[in-house]
């Protein structure tokens, strides 16, 4: 054993004892073979696998529970290569001390990296356990037979892995040769198994890092400031000792704070000899008030106190007597896209297609509009924080433990090996939400406690006022239609900030309060993504097959508002696009939008998920609305490498009210080879009503002053009467690869919705979301 | 200073401000995990239990308002070995994603159902209009609470 390489310590949850090595690849000497998915940067054998000399599994994977059911899904992948009963393997998910660094769990990417990395490791890992069988039984390994963790030998004797565990040396290189099971022997894999997480969130346990409580854990609270930018003039001391001295009178509800902030003015300067200078700490010296701290670092200001409502109380105080310098002021909402349109860009041609453009072509051409939306999770973001013998504790629900561990080092100018962050889930995310910059707001406090655990949770408004919005975007598109109604030129223009200020960005640190330090740090600077992938051209290039065509993606790199990934990037409003404008095409070209799809597309998977979701809404070519009802279809496969998603949807139009009802949805799905069908279908049916709450109500509102989208009443979401019925087909095809699913769904679905719109009522809306102040303006104009 | 209150069927003395809203007090001090900070200003539902059968939202409900008023928590509901039947509907109908409000949505049907113990779907959707969910679990959510509805959800 390595000595340095090799590192052993007690797991703080659990009290299981793990000791192994994260060996990334290029610490080793020679460049080695690549790898499949998350193997390739995560090498050794045991760093996925363990087998306990109980016979049990411990299986580590640096992808994380956001409410998808990933790590039930990757525990059959595992169970299913081991032949285990699931029940004998354990997960262990996003630790920074435990698990392999997996980067950020996002972007439908987990069943594929870290689904194929357990595959593969499983089956070597059964490989290696036959192989000792074999020699201890004196038997062919190919005559062995196994089932749940006993390997048996033709005539009868029989040796458990529980017997196997010590003599098996996981220690050592994968090398992805043993060969998975074929689809036919899967037992566990293509089950609806019951999802390993979703007991306690129904009888009240611990679920969430929200639940948990460390001995001795205090409570913090932040007061941002007024706006992007505001700097902390300063604040009063003598407020909050009224608070520790219980003279505070009355609960003030938060609702109240917010209209004072608002009422406030400001630019309000204070005083020189006001004005705090560094971190501040007033020394609890009531009797039995307990801990009081107010913490200040440059314009970073902060409270902790023993009881949470003590904490709400206190940072409402101080949030009254703070004083700030305003910062920039934002963009005019009613000319926001001319705005951004105005900003200077980084350009790139991401595709294109030259072929001669035929005699007599018509050209026509749109622009389509998506607002800044919020991921607007249903709990306020939230993290616990430990300070003590120089190591900070981190329990996060982050989607990348790793990346944000790297940003906290340099926020908090302490050595990585210093900090571990742990992953606990949180409430759903929908992509880069506060997560992480919570997760620094405690180990900000928690430097301050005394080595006393500090448990921080955003409020309402912080979680919509501060979080990295998804981007505003424009899509231009322009297409020639040939005389005989086939696209001959497709042109597509997207604008659009970037859709990634990830703690992964490399040259900055993109946590929130690090910005607002008295030595501040600087974020990332936001960067063009690659295709396939993409960011604000995420799914900018057509899978159908023109025989000319030019995507051209644009930067936004001046960010007016806080933007980061949500839920698709860029996929969500280039679907809304493209097929929007399908649709507009077939129209002119007096084609059915089935069929104009079809003539135009090539990919046989493609073509199946359309004809299937055709068939299952039993969709009658040709059919037009009636003024109020009508039906619409969207199609994409997410990324253009992952699941094939194809929706059909029913619209009625209230004429009067400019309301839009979508009672029925249909899909059909083809996500390659299916690891749980309920999971999946869980994750498309909840991608359809988030898609629809996005495309009829959601907007994030603001004035030159600041964001005023502050609460549900002012960021409405989709109610539980005003959901579809969904009725989804899977396309189980077991010998394809598994394709990324949870973000398949919300370009098809919004796409359908908009064209079955137009098909109720004849009229196109290009300008999202679906208002009924721009249904009835269309229906008027 | 300490208020005594009734949840789950137990008094507690809990050392708070009497103007300390009850979800704090469940969390924090009765170690109770179900009820959950949403938004605290009784919009999302999160947050729900029922005091004295009603549904309330205890994020705005100070303790000293309770007197001698029950508070039933999820945790008051059922066991691991005996889930109540809306919690084994949930599991059932695996309707969940994040789960964040699930909890308070188990609550609030809860209180449906001994009101109304076979309700039509719409009136389930009705009943839960103002508790959130971000996930779109909409309709699992609502198959769960119909399930647990035929399965005798009043007990």
């Amino acid at each position: 054993m390595n000595a340095i390489s090799r590192r052993s310590f007690v797991a703080g949850l659990g009290g299981i004892t793990l000791a192994f090595t994260l060996a990334p690849r290029r610490a080793l000497a020679q460049q080695p073979a690549r790898l499949p998915g998350s193997l390739d940067n995560n090498r050794l054998l045991d760093a996925w696998i363990r087998i306990g000399t109980d016979g049990n599994a411990t299986v580590c994977t640096g992808k994380v529970e956001l409410g998808q059911g990933i790590v039930t899904a990757l525990a059959q992948i595992a169970a299913e290569e081991l032949d285990l009963p699931l029940a004998r393997v354990q997960m262990i998910s996003g630790d920074t001390e435990r698990t392999p660094n997996e980067g950020v769990t996002a972007g439908s990417q987990s069943i594929e990296n870290s689904g194929i990395a357990l595959r593969l490791a499983g089956a070597e890992v059964r490989a290696i356990l036959l192989e000792l069988a074999a020699k201890r039984l004196g038997a062919d390994a190919a005559a062995l037979k196994v089932a749940d963790g006993v390997i048996a030998a033709p005539d009868g004797r029989k040796l458990s892995y529980a017997e196997l565990a010590a003599a098996a040396d996981l220690h050592r290189e994968a090398t992805a040769q043993a060969r998975p099971k074929p689809a036919s022997q899967h037992r566990i894999v293509g089950k609806p198994i019951a999802r390993r997480d979703i007991p306690a969130k129904v009888m009240g346990g611990a679920a969430f890092v929200q639940d948990l409580r460390l001995p001795g854990m205090l409570h913090g609270r932040v007061v941002r400031p007024p706006g992007y930018g505001a700097k902390l003039a300063g604040f009063d001391q003598a407020r909050i000792k009224a608070v520790r001295n219980g003279t505070l009178v009355g609960w003030i509800a938060e609702r109240e704070m917010l209209q004072s902030r608002i009422a406030r003015p400001l630019g309000d300067l204070a005083k020189p000899e006001e004005v705090e200078a560094g971190m501040a700490r007033v020394a609890a010296t009531m009797p039995g008030a307990g801990t009081l701290s107010v913490v200040r670092d440059g314009s970073f200001l902060g409270v902790i106190a023993e009881r949470e409502e003590q904490a709400i109380k206190a940072s409402l105080v101080l949030a009254e007597s703070a004083r700030w310098t305003a910062g920039p002021p934002l963009p005019d909402q009613a000319h926001i896209y001319d705005h951004l349109l105005a900003l200077a860009t980084e350009d790139k041609v991401v595709s294109e297609k030259q072929a001669a453009l035929p005699d007599g072509v018509k050209v026509i051409e749109a622009t389509y509009r998506k607002p800044y939306m919020a991921h607007a999770a249903i709990g306020p973001s939230c993290a616990v924080a430990q300070f003590s013998d120089g190591k900070m504790t981190v329990w996060t629900h982050s989607q990348g433990v790793f990346p944000l561990r790297g940003n906290l080092a340099m926020a908090l100018k302490m050595p990585v090996e210093n900090i571990r962050c742990i992953h606990a889930e949180g409430s759903g995310c929908y992509g880069h939400n506060a997560a992480d910059d919570v997760a620094l707001d405690a180990a900000l406090l928690a430097r301050a406690a005394g080595g006393r655990p500090v448990r921080v949770q955003w409020m309402r408004a912080d979680e919509f006022l501060w979080e990295p919005f998804g981007a505003a975007m424009v899509m231009k598109a322009r297409a020639a239609l040939s005389p005989d109604g086939r696209i001959a030129d497709w042109n597509y223009d997207v604008w659009s900030n970037t859709h990634s200020t990830r703690p992964s960005e490399p040259g900055g640190v993109n946590l929130l309060a690090s910005w607002y330090l008295a030595e501040p740090q600087r974020p990332a600077p936001p960067r063009m993504q690659p295709q396939p992938n993409g960011g604000g051209d995420r799914n900018a290039v057509p899978l159908y097959d023109f025989p000319r065509q030019r995507i051209t993606n644009h930067l936004i790199k001046d960010m007016p508002l806080r933007v980061s990934a949500l839920r698709t990037l860029g996929a969500y409003a280039n679907v809304f696009a493209m097929e929007s404008f399908m649709d507009e095409l077939a129209l002119i070209a007096n084609a059915d939008p089935v069929a104009f799809r079809l003539a135009h597309l090539k990919d046989a998977r493609a073509r199946a998920v359309i004809e299937a979701v055709a068939k299952k809404g039993t969709w009658k070519p040709g059919e037009r609305g009636n003024g109020s009802k009508g039906r619409g279809i969207g199609f994409a496969k997410y990324k253009n490498l992952a699941t094939y998603v194809a929706v059909v949807a029913d619209v009625e139009v209230d004429r009067a009210s400019g309301r839009i009802a979508v009672p029925r949805v249909y899909a059909a799905v083809d996500a390659g080879q299916i690891i749980n069908p309920d999971g999946l279908e869980n994750q498309i049916e909840g991608g359809i009503v988030q898609s629809m709450s996005w495309t009829l109500k959601e907007e994030v509102k603001f004035d030159t002053n600041e964001i005023s989208s502050r609460d549900w009443a002012t960021y409405p979401i989709l109610t539980l009467p005003e959901a579809p019925a969904v009725e989804i087909e899977l396309i189980d095809r077991p010998d394809e690869r598994s394709l990324g699913a949870g973000e398949a769904a919300q370009g098809p679905a919004v796409a359908a919705i908009a064209n079955a719109v137009a098909a109720a009522t004849g009229k196109r809306l290009r300008d999202l979301p679906l208002t009924p102040a721009r249904v009835k303006a269309a229906l008027a104009g | 200073m300490a208020i005594n209150i009734k949840v789950n069927g137990a008094t507690h003395s809990v050392p708070a401000e009497p103007d300390t809203p009850l979800l704090y007090v469940l969390r924090n001090d009765l170690g109770l995990n179900g009820a959950k900070f949403g938004c605290g200003l009784a919009q999302c539902g999160a947050c729900t239990v029922l005091i004295d059968g009603k549904p309330a939202r205890s994020c705005v409900t100070p303790i000293d308002t309770l007197g001698q008023s029950e508070v039933t928590t999820i945790e008051g509901l059922g066991t691991g070995e005996r889930p109540h039947p809306l919690q084994a509907a949930f599991m059932t109908e695996q309707a969940s994603q994040c789960g964040y409000c699930i909890a308070g949505m188990i609550m609030a049907a809860k209180a449906l159902l001994d009101r109304n113990p076979q309700p039509s779907a719409a009136e389930v959707r009705q009943a839960l209009v103002d508790n959130l969910c971000r996930c779109g679990t909409h309709n699992r959510i609502v198959r769960a609470v119909m399930r647990a509805a035929q399965t005798g959800g009043r007990i």
